[in-house]
């Protein structure tokens, strides 16, 4: 059952007169400070640098592979290019993207508390993610590393004389920025709720985040002491994950991956809980099934935990522990595919409008859909056999990432823009943007599938001719995203400045976020909320705002 | 709003009267009992991310000792017994004055504190003097791996006549030396890091930071001393005592 909400008038709005923008003045009010909201400004246009940085490795890669023959780069230049891609993107974009900065800006203010539980530990780990990316841009412009971001032994330890220790170092310092985001993240929700707000009140962004901290708080010190090892054996020659020397390589992937494959649900799961509000308030709807898809989420960060080996099936790993761990991958797609049916059955009767936040998240679900049945394809072990190392995997990776995680990303920058900045980004363009992007994005995926399937190596530089026509459009596909990224870049600026104002709930949301002024006060609440009702109640919305005495804004 | 949230309010309201405002409670806490709940799970979420980061190596340590088994019995007899036990009591002991320290700040005591402290510092900067010591020894044995690593001193892990070891005994003991080192080495760090904070603890106590009621940076601390004090009772069975014999 869907509540029709008329949305307010935004012509008399104003802005506020003060707010956690203007409280400060001055560059050291910004890189001292405490508050959750200015952390996650900091947050937001260092990932944005680096996810361009990210995405410029990327429109090389599409450039080299435009024509079969290596023409642009070298082989060993093409190496280091898709190795920083990957770093970049995974390490320093997406495992940050939606935590750090819409997390960091709403989490606290969801569950109504005045900032996060540790607001120093805060500001420590935007330093960290800052030192890390000084690292990882050392590695690069003192000469690049080559290993591929899964740092494989022994390779990365005793074959390449490049920066790997560098970027090794990056990676160490950027999973301590994580972990401190998760912890305080776990806290704030166990201890810092607002009287009412039960554990099944707060939103399904609250959750998942939840889900996504276990994981990084559990996985990434694993992460850190393999790389730490790698290190080791880098600097002293020795050889424990060396076979030669009696080491196991094995025992690096085991490690390495008992991270690595956690860290996707880490890179999904607060995309996932965007979805959840962005769905429900589109529709005017409560979520269809809260308790399912609050519990979907920690299901996907249990299950998370014991799938790893999926990665290692061609490795030489056993084959009854193959099977064990090929039966829990297809497990840990019930909780995804609860996830999916259960924001559908949300639209069931919704009253749903189309604004920007809403084509992203759109986009997600049919993205990630695509990006986890052939997920499932790679979890059987006679199918990953043929597929897995070559651009069915590639294909299947961006399709979770990009299209699944990129898309949320937006959907939440989009969705909560006007909260964070007080001002509407032009409607028109965004939704264009939205469209361009998801065309962009099937453009240059899509055809990866295919070549995958033919059979296409991935991380080469060069391949035979017969596969140039997939590539092209691919490479054509790339373009078009690239535009699409661009585009928000640039309109979001503008609206800093010339933006319409968007009044405190331009939604009609029922989160506690959108019930203080837009962009809210450095404390968040004058007086801590009472939490009488459930979320997503779109009724109490209704009431509260027929009751209301001043005017919205 | 009903009954139950008016009840709700009036609660909160006569929480938010009650309570008064030490200056060591921050901003965004409403009541002390809530900061002090925070910052314990906290730190209790850090030690789990610690145990994490140690499980890494005992993981790669586990495995390699059913690998490499008799490789791995003779490295491990030939390290100090003598030394890595008292190392062992020097640590339980500062464990020891840490609980003290906790208890005279609890019980506002505060030449009791900064005693407790200083033997923990005392006693942290033993045991890694001792270490150091180890670990001179392994340099002059050649027991450090890389270059220079030897076997020569090794003797065959069950049969006590002149039996030839196994070729690749070397390589192996390597991997047990490395381990060792990463080991203790990781240990050894995490005390450097505990005795620096110990020294800033000390300063803060003598200004009665922690002896009028805000005792929660002392408990911590303590909880972070007494998870370096476990691991090295989980490294020092693993490296220095299981399957050990006597030499000769």
């Amino acid at each position: 059952m869907s509540t029709i909400v008329r949305l307010p008038n935004q012509q008399d709005a104003t802005l506020p007169k003060r707010s956690y923008l203007n409280s400060e003045y001055g560059l050291k009010s910004w890189l001292l400070t405490g508050d959750h909201k200015r952390i996650a400004i900091l947050y937001l246009i260092s990932i944005t640098f680096f996810f361009f940085l990210g995405g410029a490795f990327a429109g090389l890669i599409r450039l080299e592979l435009l024509t079969p023959m290596p023409d642009l780069v070298a082989s060993d230049t093409y190496n280091k290019l898709f190795t920083m891609h990957g770093i970049i993107m995974v390490f320093l974009f997406l495992v940050p993207s939606v935590p750090a900065t819409i997390g960091n800006f709403v989490l606290p203010i969801m569950l109504g508390a005045r900032d996060l539980a540790f607001p120093k530990i805060n500001l420590l780990s935007w330093y960290l993610y800052i030192v890390a990316g000084i690292f990882t841009v050392s590695a690069l412009v003192l000469g690049g590393v080559d290993t591929g971001w899964t740092f494989t032994t022994p390779l990365s330890t005793h074959y390449l004389n490049t920066h790997v220790i560098t970027a090794a170092m990056g990676v160490f310092i950027a999973g301590f920025s994580s972990i401190f985001t998760g912890l305080n993240f776990i806290v704030t929700t166990h201890r810092m709720r607002a009287p009412g707000m039960t554990w099944f009140r707060i939103p399904l962004f609250v959750w998942s985040h939840y889900a996504a901290s276990i994981l990084m708080v559990l996985g990434t010190p694993v992460l850190a002491i393999t790389l730490v090892l790698v290190a080791l054996e880098r600097l002293f020659g020795i050889g424990v994950f060396d076979p030669s020397k009696g080491g196991d390589p094995l025992l690096f992937q085991h490690l390495f991956w008992f991270y690595s494959h956690p860290a996707v649900y880490i890179m999904i799961l607060p995309g996932m809980g965007v979805i959840s509000e962005v769905i429900s308030t589109f529709s005017r709807k409560r979520v269809f099934g809260y308790t399912a898809v609050a519990f979907s989420s920690v299901a996907i960060a249990v299950f998370g935990f014991f799938v790893w080996a999926h990665h290692m099936f061609i490795m030489g790993v056993s084959n009854y522990s193959a099977l064990v761990f090929s039966l829990l991958t297809m497990l840990v797609a019930v909780p995804s595919a609860i996830k999916i049916f259960n924001w559908a059955a949300t639209l069931y009767k919704g009253s749903i409008t189309f604004e920007t936040p809403m084509l992203y998240a759109f986009g997600f679900m049919g993205l990630f859909t695509i990006g986890g049945l052939t997920g499932v394809f790679l979890g059987s072990l006679g199918m990953d056999i043929h597929l897995t190392e070559t651009y069915f995997i590639v294909a299947h990776f961006h399709f979770v990432m990009v299209g699944g995680m990129l898309m949320a990303y937006l959907a939440g920058v989009h969705f909560w823009w006007p909260k964070i900045t007080g001002r509407m980004y032009p409607e028109g363009l965004s939704k264009l943007a939205a469209v361009v992007t998801f065309i962009g994005f099937i453009l240059t995926f899509f055809p990866q599938f295919i070549l995958g399937y033919l059979g296409m190596p991935r991380r080469y530089h060069a391949y035979p001719p017969e596969f140039q026509v997939l590539n092209v459009l691919s490479t054509a596909g790339a373009t078009v995203l690239g535009i699409g990224y661009l585009l928000p870049m640039i309109y979001m600026t503008w609206s800093l400045k010339y933006g319409a104002i968007a009044g405190s709930n331009p939604w009609q949301a029922t989160g506690l976020e959108w019930q203080i002024q837009s962009p809210p006060p450095t404390e968040n609440f004058l007086e801590i909320p009472v939490v009488d009702h459930e979320a997503y109640d779109y009724e109490w919305l209704a009431n509260k705002t027929q009751h209301e005495v001043t005017t919205v804004g | 709003m009903d009954s139950q949230t008016v009840a709700i309010r009036q609660q909160a309201e006569i929480e938010h009267h009650e309570h008064e405002h030490p200056p060591y409670l921050r901003h965004h806490f409403e009541t002390v009992e809530q900061q002090k709940e925070a910052v314990s799970f906290g730190m209790w979420l850090f030690l789990l991310t610690e145990i994490m980061f140690f499980g890494g190596l005992f993981m790669a340590y586990l495995l390699y000792r059913n690998w490499y088994y008799d490789a791995f019995v003779s490295a491990s007899n030939t390290l100090g017994i003598g030394l890595g036990t008292t190392n062992t009591a020097v640590l339980i002991l500062s464990s020891f004055t840490m609980a003290m320290g906790v208890y005279c700040a609890e019980m506002r005591n505060k030449r009791g504190l900064l005693i407790s402290l200083s033997a923990t510092i005392l006693l942290g900067l033993v045991f890694l003097g001792i270490k150091t010591i180890e670990y001179h020894e392994k340099y002059t044995e050649h027991h450090i791996p890389g270059a220079s690593f030897s076997i020569e001193d090794f003797t065959h892990p069950t049969d006590k006549r002149d039996v030839a070891l196994a070729p690749d005994m070397a390589q192996h003991a390597q991997i047990f030396f490395f381990l060792y080192f990463a080991m203790t080495g990781m240990h050894a760090l995490h005390m450097i890091i505990g005795i620096s904070i110990l020294f800033a603890l000390l300063y803060k106590a003598s200004k009665d930071a922690y002896t009028k009621g805000h005792t929660s940076t002392i408990d911590n601390f303590g909880l972070y001393w007494h998870f370096v004090d476990i691991v090295w009772i989980f490294l020092f069975p693993l490296l220095y005592l299981i399957s050990r014999h006597p030499l000769h």
